[in-house]
């Protein structure tokens, strides 16, 4: 079976992006294909990268407090393209917002925190699932 | 802490015991006395006895109104001067009406869009009595024009003006990341700010040159000392080519170092940085003035060093980097948040913050001397192998032809997230402790911390209409006018700081001018990595 693929990508202004490139670096060496898309990517950009790419996940990361509504615009944005490609989101993220980000229809959140195997672990579980039932 | 390979946390070996022999010949002269060449021992000659350093906790939310309520909370509490945190629209040139700033308003700072929030911001705050430290850089011009017009309208005097703006362009490159135009005329924009600041603003550094954020995105502390200077090297040549003499900037050039956990490797390099600086200013740059090479630093604590889990703990580690800043000189510290993993700080955080400040500076007894670890064998040794390897850093990046061309060709960046990487490794395999993460972890532990804060989320409405009202109100003529001098100023290469002054005083909003300057220099979009 071909490596997994990735798509990484940091939507709104903020440009922490340490923590993202360091999954990016985490999952690479776990044999995984990763797209990084880099900062201020609109929504649009990073559906249509993850179209064109035939990614298995989407990744993105939010430091700025903005993860709720933009979470929210790029699943919505992929149900309108019908895309089905799980989103996971991480960043600066409290606890009191987890359930409503799933409830938005995002398949996994990594607030502070999370360790990087465990966001390594949890991606790559992900992706081979889609891989099982596209 | 095992066996014979004992490192410092940039990995500089260390020995079980140190003595004299460990020191170099020569101590008297690379140290000098405190307040002289080389300015190891510190830049003044009674540091904390003459005067504490400044307390500067970093805040700003929400719209003026807000920001300017927690300005009020922080001085009634014993702050001693103001730091001012912009939100991401506001850093990055658009209006909070603007699409891209509709979920980033009032977030992360405070949101600005005309002269008249600025001036809302400092309400009942003496801007001749507070002093201020502005966190912006590629619209620092847009911000100071404001903030000249702020300080007008309350009557003071340019020269009574005091504080800090951080206008350092080349370090967002390299880490921080708030770019909007590309790297020349970014430059040029910052060089602009220190030539019209320079002689007219005598107590205002109009420039905070930092490695900070290369630290906190994941260097270490030699790399983080190395990018600092050949950042200042970068903006003093750019300086003296437009016809500068040294010694009229250098000696309002200010800095800005993270002070993070390895406390004595932490106190190394900033007694390292102000010794290469003095010798950079004297050898490179030919400085006749000592103060010219008499390097001055704010220091933050570490945000990345602090854990989500068992947050109480980030207080006893803010106190450790806290001490560390004071023990290494600084003049002006911010101490972070216990509950910055998670949120901006809470009222009860950042009076904590505070509080952890005032305890090192009035119970602790740390500030009764100078330079209380001076000819300590192991800080001494650690002071000369910091410099020493700082020192091949700076070589290697002039080689590639400064701070800017490497920047460019993006090794630096390439060398902070190899590091950031390692060090996430090390966390994950154990090998680099943090405690309540990966050893001493309690699993009942609960994350939750009792009060958090949290962004009302009216505020940008309010916000957007308040702007519209202004807008609405302005001479739409003079306005226009005023701003057609900015285009033609950054056009035609002439400092852009006394139009863009008229121009904020007629109501041009911070977008507008964003604008202008995106159209004359365009816009900057980041090569990906890999």
């Amino acid at each position: 079976m071909s490596a997994p693929r990735v798509l990484l990508a940091k939507p709104g202004l903020d440009g922490h992006d340490r923590g993202i490139k360091v999954i990016a670096m985490a999952l690479r060496d776990a044999g995984a294909e990763v797209i990084y898309l880099g900062l201020r990517r609109s929504i649009d950009e990073i559906v249509h990268a993850a179209v064109q790419e035939d990614v298995d996940v989407i990744g993105m990361s939010t430091l700025s407090g903005a993860h709720l509504p933009l979470s929210t615009e790029l699943v919505e944005a992929l149900r309108g393209e019908d895309v089905s490609i799980p989103v996971v989101v991480g960043g600066t993220i409290p606890a009191s917002d987890i359930s409503a980000l799933l409830e938005r229809g995002v398949a996994a959140v990594f607030p502070v925190g999370t360790s990087m195997p465990e966001v390594v672990d949890a991606v790559l579980a992900l992706a081979a699932r889609e891989r099982i039932a596209p | 802490m095992s066996g014979d390979d004992v490192r410092t946390d940039a990995g500089v070996p260390v020995r079980e015991v140190y003595a004299e022999g460990d020191v170099a010949d020569g101590l008297a002269d690379r140290l000098g006395t405190p307040g002289s060449p080389p300015y190891t021992r510190g830049p003044y000659p009674t540091m904390y006895r003459g005067r504490l350093w400044t307390m500067r906790q970093f805040a700003g939310f929400g719209s003026p109104e807000e920001a300017n309520e927690r300005f009020h909370f922080l001085l009634e509490r014993g702050q001693t001067a103001l730091s001012v945190a912009f939100d991401l629209p506001t850093q990055l040139g658009y209006d909070s009406a603007h699409p891209a700033a509709r979920v980033e308003v009032g977030r992360v700072g405070v949101a600005i869009d005309t002269a008249e929030d600025m001036v809302d911001l400092f309400a009942g705050l003496p801007l001749d009595q507070v002093s201020v430290n502005f966190t912006i850089n590629a619209t620092a011009p847009i911000i100071l024009a404001m903030y000249l017009v702020a300080a007008e309208r309350q009557g003071v005097a340019e020269a009574d003006l005091a504080g800090t703006l951080q206008n350092d362009i080349l370090k967002e490159f390299l880490a921080r990341k708030t770019f909007v135009f590309p790297p020349e005329p970014s430059l040029r924009l910052s060089c602009d700010v220190v030539e019209f600041a320079t002689g007219r603003l005598p107590r205002f550094n109009p420039i905070s040159i930092t490695g900070y954020h290369a630290r906190e995105a994941g260097c270490d502390a030699v790399q983080e000392l190395a990018f600092t200077l050949a950042s200042a090297i970068a903006y003093a040549d750019a300086l003296v080519a437009r016809g500068l003499d040294f010694d009229s900037f250098a000696p309002r050039l200010s800095f800005h170092f993270a002070t993070t956990m390895d406390l004595f490797e932490e106190v190394a390099k900033l007694r390292a940085a102000r010794r290469m600086w003095f010798e950079i200013a004297s050898a490179r740059f030919g400085a006749k003035d000592p103060s010219s090479g008499r390097l001055r630093f704010f220091s933050g604590n570490s945000g990345t060093t602090l854990t989500a889990q068992q947050p109480l703990n980030n207080i006893i580690r803010s106190t450790i980097q806290c001490l560390g800043a004071v023990l290494g000189g600084a003049q002006s510290i911010h101490v972070m948040g216990y509950d910055e993993a998670f949120e901006i700080p809470s009222e009860e955080a950042v009076t904590l913050s505070l509080r952890t400040q005032q305890i090192v500076a009035l119970e602790s007894g740390v500030p009764r001397t100078v330079d209380p670890l001076g000819g300590s064998y192991y800080v001494e040794a650690l002071t000369d192998e910091i410099e020493r390897r700082a020192g091949a850093i700076l070589a290697k990046i002039g080689e590639l032809g400064g701070m800017a061309e490497a920047l460019e060709a993006g090794l630096p960046q390439q060398w902070i997230a190899a590091s950031a990487f390692r060090i996430e490794k090390e966390i994950a395999d154990g090998s680099r402790p943090r405690v309540g993460v990966n050893v001493h972890a309690d699993q009942r532990e609960a994350v939750e911390l009792p009060q958090l804060f949290e962004t009302d989320a009216s505020i940008a409405e309010r916000q957007v209409a308040r702007t519209a009202a202004r807008v609405a109100g302005r001479d739409a003529r003079a306005c226009a006018v005023a701003t057609e001098q900015v285009e033609r100023a950054a056009g035609e290469g002439v400092n852009v700081m006394p139009s863009l002054i008229e121009a904020v005083r007629t109501g041009a909003t911070l977008g507008e001018l964003s604008d202008v300057f995106r159209r004359v220099f365009g816009e900057f979009r980041e090569p990906r990595p890999w």
